[in-house]
């Protein structure tokens, strides 16, 4: 593997820490099982795209990603929330009608970012090289979502929050309204999905309606690696794990990808994935029984 | 303190599985009153208990508690108001959130929660503190995650979470039909105690006849969706089993109790 591709590899990984953030947030905190994130992805891209080429100001173009995303999780909560859809298919549904969204806010299927201004751009021409500039301003944004949402998970409302995912019947009996919880973890966790999408577009100079094709997958593989190699009980380290794991699932799949011998190539990519998740979702299952005999 | 006046409830309404639950329960609970609920199964105690705290919604009929109708508030808005142990012991507690946790949870029950430290301002040191007053050795394990917590200290736990915002009801649902006999004393005495030292006003619903006559000092018992049988003071205090049986019999118009779940179950 070379340096490029050890660091673009990390580069991604790190955006895609975000989605598994969100992920963790929907998954974990919420028990809530969410496939927004397909459509969120590609709309946080495709939001930022659009308003840079017209000559937005990239940071507010990322902050109309996040907040775009969050609006997306917010019709999915809406639908299981208000109107009793359960959870997976509302998802799907925001998820498809997201598809024809995104298509809509472009007007057409892809866009390049390749001459205007990013957030990365006053960061190029420091001396740093540009494939190690990107992860680090990257690495920047997610410690600082990290240290957020641990803040806000360890808070009185986020105690509520992760009590409205493990028992509901609790929760309303100690007066918290899991609705309202409900709605906020999915906007939150679809917000990040939002902005990973726009750091997604600025970092690789476009956007695709496509590139939301599996994400939640790509997600819930990096809280899964993340949670096999560093199960941890405190908030910040578990949080952590979800950024560790996304990368590390990045650093697996350029390496399996980049291995010649094993003979793969970058459209095997999704079958890859779904392989590494089914196995590291299969392995811990095995190894409680084997406890058990 | 609670008024319960003629409320109704149906589950399954316009099903085939339709199923009047309360049939016009009329319930008047003065300030600091202990009261145990017995009645067979089905005939409506646990639906008594889901309508005060705000779970089962009612047709007909009002809710005052501490002079404000509360008949159509959600139970997130009651929690403010009145506590609850549920019978399950799973169900009273987050399993996978810590001891510490949990209390801060019930710590602000009826109040916002804000963007501040859950465990922040000296609770750990009040929380300690309280758990300490249990005797179950488990204030120095305030961090352990309550699913390692058997069924009786979680049953506690509970018991004693219900104390922590300053509610004056306390709702009991059976809550220690789920254990074994020698902890469920521990916790029926645990539950007298607390009762008593913050004045409680109590509703607890059991399964068990020697239990309602021992606890409290009213009992109300339940048959098919309305109070038959409503005793306190001396009256009661000269009640013995078989004796509660009889008058339910007779309240009953006279027929034999001849079902074993209103002894058994």
């Amino acid at each position: 593997m070379t340096d490029i591709a050890l660091f673009g590899a990390v580069e991604i990984g790190l955006v895609y820490a975000l989605v598994a953030l969100g992920v963790y947030l929907s998954f974990r905190v919420l028990d809530f099982p969410d496939l927004t994130v397909d459509g969120s992805f590609p709309l946080g891209a495709v939001v930022a795209a659009t308003m840079i080429v017209s000559g937005g100001n990239p940071w507010l173009a990322s902050l109309a990603a996040a907040l775009a995303g969050a609006a997306a999780g917010l019709v999915t909560a809406t639908l299981n929330v208000r109107f009793r859809i359960l959870h997976l298919l509302a998802s799907i549904l925001t998820m498809i009608a997201l598809f024809s969204v995104n298509l809509r806010v472009m007007g057409r299927p892809n866009v390049a970012i390749l001459m205007q201004d990013t957030v990365l751009t006053p960061f190029y021409g420091l001396g740093v090289p540009d494939h190690i500039v990107r992860p680090l301003l990257v690495l920047a944004v997610v410690v600082l979502v990290v240290a957020l949402l641990a803040w806000l998970l360890s808070s009185e409302f986020g105690l509520a929050m992760r009590a409205s995912g493990i028992n509901p019947r609790m929760a309303r009996a100690q007066g918290v309204d899991t609705d309202r919880h409900i709605y906020t973890g999915m906007a939150l966790s679809n917000g990040l999905c939002g902005l990973a999408g726009a750091l997604f577009a600025q970092t690789n100079g476009f956007a695709d309606v496509t590139t939301g094709v599996g994400t939640i997958v790509v997600g819930l593989a990096a809280v899964i690696v993340g949670e096999t190699v560093l199960p941890a009980r405190r908030l910040v380290l578990a949080l952590a794990a979800c950024v560790v794991g996304s990368i590390l699932y990045r650093l697996a799949v350029q390496f399996a990808l980049s291995a010649d011998a094993i003979g793969l190539q970058a459209s095997d990519l999704n079958l890859v994935t779904a392989v590494l998740v089914a196995v590291a979702l299969i392995l811990p299952r095995l190894r409680l029984k084997g406890a058990v005999r | 303190m609670i008024a319960v006046e003629g409320i109704h409830v149906t589950f399954g309404r316009g099903t085939p599985l339709e199923k009047q639950a309360l049939r016009g329960v009329e319930l008047a609970i003065p300030e600091g009153q202990f009261v145990t609920v017995i009645g067979s199964n089905g005939a409506g105690k646990s639906t008594v208990l889901g309508a005060l705290a705000g779970d089962v919604p009612v047709e007909r009929g009002r809710i005052v508690i501490d002079g404000a109708d509360v008949t159509r508030w959600p139970a997130p808005k009651r929690a403010g108001l009145v506590a609850r142990v549920f019978q399950d012991p799973m169900a009273g507690s987050c399993a996978g959130l810590t001891i510490e946790e949990n209390m801060a949870l019930a710590a602000a029950r009826g109040r916002r929660r804000g963007l501040g430290p859950a465990l922040g301002f000296g609770r750990r040191a009040r929380f300690r503190e309280r758990i300490a007053e249990l005797g179950l050795g488990l204030e120095d394990r305030l961090q352990d995650r309550m699913g390692l917590l058997s069924g009786g200290q979680r049953q506690a736990v509970s018991l004693l979470m219900a104390t922590l915002a300053g509610s004056k009801i306390l709702l009991l649902d059976e809550h220690t039909a789920a254990l074994d006999p020698g902890t469920a004393g521990f916790v029926l005495e645990l539950t007298r105690r607390i009762v008593r030292e913050n004045r409680l006003t109590a509703l607890m619903v059991t399964h068990s006849m020697r239990q309602a006559l021992d606890f409290g000092e009213r009992t109300v018992m339940l048959h098919e969706g309305r109070v038959v049988l409503d005793v306190a003071g001396g009256e009661r205090s000269g009640l013995d089993v078989p004796d509660l049986l009889a008058l339910f019999a007779r309240r009953r118009g006279g027929e034999d109790v001849t079902d074993d779940s209103l002894l058994i179950g």
